[in-house]
């Protein structure tokens, strides 16, 4: 076909574009990725009885936090690398500065501790399963956030597969919160970490398979 | 407008197209047009200086591009410079040509040399695709335009529809039929 009777075809009746449809198709994707996490969380591994207890620790919060702080970066950049030409800007320091002071505060307890106390500290009672439970949760959204992402623009696509991967885990792993029997901060900052780049690695590698557009 | 005379960097074509596809955004479909016209030509010289070897193909990477612009209309965000975005998407599309366009040449890279031997190589791709090109353009819109986007482009039978405007199984109908009236044709043509 001629440019010019495509260009023709294109511009017949153009429809107005929604300005907020970038974003709206991220709260979808969200919400999804934390239905689909809970839907699985619930049935399989169920709610742990002494949650409301375990609330009232704030090292409970802090261990929220970290995929918190997490999700909230990669979110940030997933919607970046969603856009064509937009610049990362300095949202790397949004996944570094978190990592860094888990896995600080980690070293700091496991250096503080008596010695035959820091294997217990870092494997805990879970450390065969805590990452895969957190990967298998993550996996609802990362069909969701990928799908989003697919829906825009992405024009680096490994890259927008690997934080939209990190998103997902980062939403699994805050399900699995509800969940988690541990409290020791080296557990979390090694195996919810490693949960999270389970997903991460995945959308790295379909990025170029499933994005393209 | 004090901005753009008082910076130098503002570049008066960027104003004018971020004009015409600001409007283009709110449903203005002339301003689409002409938006989609003017790009039309900046991108072709782009792709002339990055591609002096692939002159044949430049102008379907053009429409690839136009297509891509379309698709991806709404990840424009207003307050942001037009051409960073159009230029990220038009490196993308020419690099997902150029990745396709390889990995295309080295499976046929065997057979091409048999026929090297039989007959010119760069005339033959470039007459068959404007054959193609001109029996389509005797086909009605309706079953045109789905075999383009279905069976030359590679999209979608949704995404087919969703350019077009035309339903779903008005997309499937037209592929069949168009299909169908180009065989005829082709056979007509040759007996």
């Amino acid at each position: 076909m001629r440019t010019d009777n495509l260009i023709a075809t294109l511009s017949a009746d153009v429809a107005p574009v929604n300005p907020r449809s970038v974003e709206r198709r991220f709260v979808y994707a969200l919400l999804g990725a934390a239905c689909g996490a809970l839907v699985l969380l619930l049935p399989i591994y169920g709610v742990r009885a002494d949650l409301p207890a375990l609330m009232m620790q704030p090292i409970f919060w802090v261990k929220v936090a970290f995929p918190l702080t997490l999700a909230c970066a990669a979110m940030v950049a997933t919607a970046r690398l969603s856009r064509p030409g937009a610049a990362l800007g300095r949202v790397w320091t949004g996944f570094a500065a978190p990592v860094a002071l888990a896995s600080s505060a980690a070293l700091a307890v496991l250096w503080l501790a008596p010695q035959e106390a820091r294997l217990a500290l870092l494997m805990g009672h879970t450390w065969r399963t805590c990452s895969l439970n957190i990967a298998l949760l993550s996996v609802p959204g990362l069909v969701a956030i990928l799908a989003a992402v697919r829906s825009l623009a992405p024009t680096r696509l490994p890259l927008a597969g690997a934080t939209a991967g990190l998103l997902a885990g980062a939403v699994g792993a805050l399900a699995y919160c509800l969940r988690c029997p541990e409290t020791s901060m080296p557990f979390w900052a090694t195996w919810y970490l490693l949960g999270m780049a389970i997903p991460a690695v995945v959308g790295a590698l379909l990025g170029r398979l499933v994005l393209r557009w | 407008m004090t901005r753009s005379t008082e910076t130098a960097d503002v570049n008066p074509v960027e104003e004018r197209l971020r004009t015409l596809f600001l409007g283009a955004l709110d449903g203005d479909s002339a301003a689409y047009r002409l938006f989609l016209q003017e790009l039309a030509t900046h991108v072709r010289a782009f792709l002339r200086r990055r591609l002096p070897n692939l002159q044949d193909d430049s102008e379907d990477i053009v429409q690839e591009v136009l297509l891509a612009i379309h698709r991806g209309r709404h990840t424009y965000r207003r307050d942001e410079p037009l051409t960073a975005w159009v230029h990220a998407i038009a490196r993308y599309k020419m690099v997902d040509f150029l990745r396709a366009h390889a990995r295309r040449e080295a499976l046929n890279d065997p057979l091409d040399d048999v026929h090297d031997l039989l007959a010119e190589p760069s005339i033959e791709p470039a007459e068959a695709r404007r054959d193609l090109g001109k029996l389509l353009d005797q086909l009605p819109e309706r079953q045109k335009l789905p075999i383009l986007h279905v069976k030359i482009e590679g999209l979608s039978v949704e995404e087919a529809a969703r350019l077009t405007g035309l339903s779903e199984p008005a997309v499937k109908i037209g592929v069949h039929r168009g299909l169908k009236a180009l065989a005829l044709k082709i056979r007509g043509g040759r007996t």
